[in-house]
């Protein structure tokens, strides 16, 4: 389908897909296995512009915003899954530098996150306040000039391995969900440590770990946005950060879909290839309808979200979400059913893009917190019009 | 450190299609691709520039061998120059260094040139030296690494078949690289944006001040008397049986072939 894409837009597709398929293909079992994070492969796409390719360009980006973010870690995750998404948590990471953020801040971060050099990564969640952000009970508690910090977040992607750290944590627990503030932190900061590594059913080569804060002080330089405006910064960069995540489930379907369709040509069964059955033909149908439905809708989230404006984008970012990661689930449990017996096995690439798939309904909001994001604001605008 | 890489388009296929009239390679409906012996050669001129200085890649060849000038760009390079003129056509390695060199004569201010240490169509790696020597400069070929380097002095190493030679050359110098000496980087996407603006620089021969007695065609020695596949070698014999009886067989063959 054509989706009318700038010139800029194929050299970006084009960079990412030479780097996927030279750079990544040949390694990727290796580091699943291994459950090793990617840093040879960070540099590659360093080297390549690709980090920075949603930053300004007067921060050192290349400037193609939540469109360019889409469209590398697509082609990234058609190759693998996991290693691509040290990129995109480095945005999740990033974006809310890049919406809230002073200019001293933009200048002092931004351009080391663009051109490879650190990662980022995102604290919100705790093991009690998963889908319920406002249940956390890290705190910041205000001393002269400082902010001292005490908590533990988990399962924080590119925890250990970034430099740059967005932690959300409550100014006054008493405010409930206006008592959260947001702060930079630095790897190295006193106080600042990191905790259990977690063992994960896919996603093996991306670093999830605890973030662990004991009578850490931050300077009030640090806070991001004002004080209480945490929670409203978490949603307005998840509102920019879920079509990531999108592109990430996207890609992981249309690799697979191109692993299926290659298969079923390959595979002989009953004296014929199996892409000569009805049964297989009609699941690859429905799987390139599901890839190809999802791009659309992706796409034109993406679209909307760099139009800018004021408007919020949060229901067709989590449209967007919510229909690309159930599509990467559908899609890849078909295309291991497509591969039968082998395609359980681990010397074939679907079982692992199978287990890659599934964290895309779950992070970043679980697909039922999309769908009561999307209905909250059906109600809303449904409100709007009958005032 | 200024440095010229020179490189070349060469279709994009592991099987060259021969014209048997002509003996000459069929390049028609084959995408081109820089040489992959000379994208080492581009990085290697890449990562000297890295430390000051400046790469021009030059390339002889019709109007579309600008593509190939334009990829360059895209991993680094800084300008390019496309030397291009129908009197060219058909030059062998000799013609092919002599417009090289005076190409090269033209840009002036140089003090390496790299080229890849041979081309996948033609197989022949004599171009590098030979615009070495048109040029008057010492040439190193085979290099599989650069120990050092100032504005007066390179020291090399040259890959040999049991081991390397350690080499010191004043400058400038001509090197031809093996693929052991790096691994070239994927253009990024600001190098790519460059390269799609770039302006190519276009020398004729007339630009050039070419003899065309020695350019092109007329300028080329080399006849090629025939070209030929050659013919696919088949399994030997193999004599089955004791070891007496396998001797014997071997004894009585090698007697009858009249090689014993």
């Amino acid at each position: 389908m054509d989706y009318m894409l700038s010139e800029e837009e194929k050299i970006i597709i084009e960079t990412a897909r030479t780097i996927a398929v030279e750079k990544v293909k040949p390694i990727r079992e290796q580091y699943d296995e291994e459950e090793r994070f990617p840093w040879e492969i960070m540099k590659e796409f360093a080297q390549a512009d690709l980090c920075g390719v949603y930053i300004p360009e007067e921060y050192g980006g290349f400037g193609k915003g939540i469109m360019g973010l889409v469209l590398v870690v697509e082609e990234l995750c058609k190759i693998d899954g996991a290693i691509a998404l040290s990129l995109a948590a480095t945005a999740l990471g990033t974006l809310p530098i890049l919406t809230t953020g002073s200019e001293q801040h933009k200048k002092k971060y931004l351009p080391g996150i663009a051109s490879g050099k650190n990662l980022a990564a995102f604290g919100l969640t705790e093991a009690g306040a998963g889908s319920d952000a406002t249940g956390m009970t890290t705190t910041a508690v205000k001393d002269g000039d400082y902010y001292v910090l005490n908590g533990t977040k988990c399962f924080i992607t590119n925890g250990g391995e970034a430099q740059v750290y967005t932690i959300f944590a409550k100014t006054n627990p008493a405010r409930g969900a206006r008592g959260i503030s947001c702060f930079i932190i630095e790897k190295g900061t006193s106080g600042f440590d990191f905790g259990k590594k977690e063992k994960k059913m896919g996603i093996k080569a991306s670093s999830t770990r605890e973030l662990v804060f004991n009578n850490c002080r931050i300077h009030k330089d640090q806070l991001l946005g004002k004080e209480g405006h945490g929670l409203m910064i978490a949603q307005a960069t998840l509102d920019n950060s879920r079509p990531g995540v999108a592109a990430q489930a996207l890609g992981i379907a249309a690799g697979a879909l191109d692993e299926a369709v290659e298969y079923a040509r390959k595979r002989v069964q009953f004296g014929q290839p199996i892409a000569s059955f009805q049964a297989i033909r009609h699941m690859l149908a429905d799987m390139a309808t599901e890839v190809e439905a999802a791009r659309a809708l992706l796409y034109a989230s993406a679209r909307m979200i760099d139009s800018g404006g004021e408007k919020r984008t949060s229901k067709e970012s989590a449209m967007a979400k919510l229909f690309c990661s159930e599509a990467a689930m559908k899609v890849t449990t078909k295309a291991v059913q497509i591969f039968g017996g082998y395609g359980y096995m681990r010397e074939y690439p679907v079982e692992k893009m199978m287990r890659d798939a599934k964290i895309t309904t779950l992070y970043e909001g679980t697909s039922q917190i999309q769908k009561n994001e999307i209905a909250l604001n059906l109600i809303k605008e449904s409100a709007a019009r009958s005032k | 450190m200024n440095i010229i890489v020179c490189i070349k388009q060469v279709p994009n296929t592991t099987n060259v299609q021969i014209d048997y009239e002509t003996g000459r390679l069929k390049r028609e409906g084959v995408e081109s691709i820089i040489n992959p012996f000379d994208e080492y050669a581009i990085e290697e001129g890449v990562r000297i520039k890295e430390s000051g200085g400046k790469v021009t890649v030059i390339t002889m060849g019709p109007p579309q061998a600008e593509s190939v000038l334009r990829e360059a760009i895209s991993k680094g390079a800084d300008e390019a120059v496309l030397v291009s003129d129908k009197a060219f056509g058909g030059a062998d390695t000799l013609a092919t260094a002599y417009t090289l060199s005076l190409a090269i004569k033209s840009i002036g201010n140089y003090h390496i040139i790299i080229c890849g240490k041979q081309a996948s169509d033609g197989d022949t790696g004599q171009v590098g030296p030979g615009i070495a020597e048109m040029l008057s400069i010492p040439h190193i070929s085979y290099v599989k690494k650069i120990e050092s380097i100032d504005d007066k002095l390179i020291k090399v190493e040259r890959m040999m078949e049991d081991g390397y030679d350690l080499i010191e050359s004043p400058i400038p110098v001509l090197l031809t690289v093996v693929k052991e000496i790096n691994v070239p980087r994927i253009a990024s996407l600001k190098g790519k944006l460059t390269a799609k603006k770039a302006v190519i620089k276009i020398l004729d021969a007339k630009t050039i001040d070419a003899d065309i007695t020695k350019i092109g065609l007329n300028g080329s020695p080399t006849h090629v008397m025939k070209i030929f596949v050659p013919p696919k070698r088949t399994g030997g014999e193999k004599f089955n049986g004791t070891a007496q009886e396998a001797a014997a067989s071997l004894v009585k063959k090698l007697v009858d072939t009249g090689i014993i």
